[in-house]
């Protein structure tokens, strides 16, 4: 049990810290740039809303197996394919969490506006320094959303991670997942302890975000 | 030596710019006209903060021409904004390190803009916090410590109601007859250009329309 939550916690963890590493200078380009063409790219990235979870399962499952191409750099250093593994798992959710990093990010930088930049800027501020002094700090609601939502729902992930995962214990084994297993074999007990404890949870971290939200924005004005 | 400005072109779809001007390095020019008359697109261009198509020369450096186009954190400008000119999460106190920080060694000194603008008071305040007339003594306050080789201010007056504006105009007139900086000043208030130019020039629709014959460049093209 212990290491089924370890695991689950783990996953979240990793792909929160990435996304938001990642998630950041898109977001900031989907925020700042003028010419529509930036909504095909704000468009990919929310595929993940609204695709069944299993389609990108699927895909990242196709894409990280031995005959793929993109796993043939990797095949010198002995790894096949990264299907059934924990790093397997941490790119699918990537994909999967995607939009609920991006989302609230872009949102926020959107938020504020163009006048502090240009303040920022007479007063010699270059673009990397503004970012840094200026949108990071004004947009710092944004992420804390953005993390506590990639956290959440990377938890909650089932699809993605029984197409690439497998359910390996102390590997690729989550909650989710495991909660699917003690309703196959009717062990409804159990399976009540995980799901309480998930709502519990979701509960509890949808609660932290509103009042530190709330606590902020007190400050602020 | 002087600012030459020489900008030509649309700047929206119904509205083009069309003015040569030359003015002295000195004392306190106004850009007065009604609202579209395209002084705001002027400061905004000697800023660096909108590219227009001319030439922007500022004593013997170039700031715009065809191929360059210095960007406003590299012309050491100050710019007071019609309102909202703090940076929202950042302390009256914390402004005016942001811009002391980032400038090069210049005339004006902390204590003395401090005083002299009545800011002490304001110091540990948020922006959030303070009255119109309060946000822009410190905005020209911050504006100063940034250590300016031109002050450009963009109707500073015009979201102040009448007693606050009546201050304010009086502590604007002495400030600018200590500093050693010329100031561009853009308002749409006969008075407010009375009081505190020592020249102006009258825009209309984009063109000059009249203005100190000293001021006007005919354009060689």
């Amino acid at each position: 049990m212990d290491l089924v939550i370890r695991t689950t916690a783990e996953l979240a963890a990793v792909t929160t810290i990435l996304l938001l590493i990642l998630a950041t200078p898109l977001a900031w380009w989907l925020a700042r740039a003028r010419h529509w063409s930036k909504e095909v790219v704000g468009a990919l990235v929310s595929l993940p809303l609204i695709l069944p979870p299993t389609v990108i399962g699927f895909y990242v499952l196709v894409a990280l197996g031995p005959e793929s191409p993109l796993m043939a750099p990797l095949h010198p250093f002995g790894i096949r394919t990264l299907a059934f593994t924990f790093e397997g798992l941490v790119i699918g959710s990537l994909f999967y969490s995607l939009p609920f990093a991006v989302q609230p990010l872009r949102t926020a930088f959107e938020l504020i506006g163009d006048r502090p930049l240009e303040v920022a800027a007479t007063m010699g501020a270059g673009p990397l320094d503004r970012f840094v002094t200026v949108a990071m700090p004004l947009a710092r609601r944004g992420f804390l959303s953005a993390a506590i939502l990639v956290f959440a729902h990377t938890v909650g992930e089932f699809g993605v991670v029984l197409m690439i995962g497998g359910a390996i214990p102390g590997e690729t084994e989550v909650l989710s997942t495991r909660i699917y297993q003690l309703v196959e074999s009717l062990d409804f007990a159990a399976a009540h302890r995980i799901a309480g404890g998930l709502v519990v949870f979701a509960f509890v971290t949808l609660l932290l975000l509103l009042l530190v939200e709330r606590r902020w924005s007190v400050i602020e004005r | 030596m002087n600012l030459a400005i020489s900008l030509h072109g649309p700047v929206s779809r119904d509205f083009a710019i069309d003015v040569d001007l030359a003015l002295p390095l000195t004392g306190v020019t106004c850009l007065l006209g009604p609202s579209g008359s395209g002084k705001t697109t002027i400061l905004r261009a000697l800023a660096g903060l909108e590219r227009r198509h001319g030439t922007i020369r500022f004593g013997d450096e170039v700031w715009q021409d065809q191929r360059h186009f210095v960007p406003a954190h590299r012309r050491r400008v100050g710019y007071v904004f019609q309102g909202a000119g703090l940076l929202p999460h950042l302390s009256v106190a914390r402004n005016l390190d942001y811009a002391e920080k980032r400038a090069v060694e210049g005339p004006f000194a902390r204590e003395a803009i401090v005083e002299a603008m009545g800011v002490g008071p304001l110091l540990e305040r948020m922006p959030g916090r303070l009255s119109g007339g309060e946000t822009q003594r410190a905005a020209l306050a911050r504006a100063l410590l940034s250590q300016p080789r031109l002050l450009l201010m963009d109707e500073p007056l015009s979201a102040l109601d009448g007693a606050a504006r009546a201050g304010l105009i009086d502590e604007f007139a002495r400030t600018f007859a200590e500093i050693p900086i010329p100031v561009v000043y853009v308002t749409h208030d006969e008075t407010e250009a009375e009081r505190l130019a020592s020249r102006c020039v009258r825009l209309r629709g984009g063109r000059v329309e009249s203005a100190d014959p000293a001021l006007k460049v005919v354009s060689s093209s």
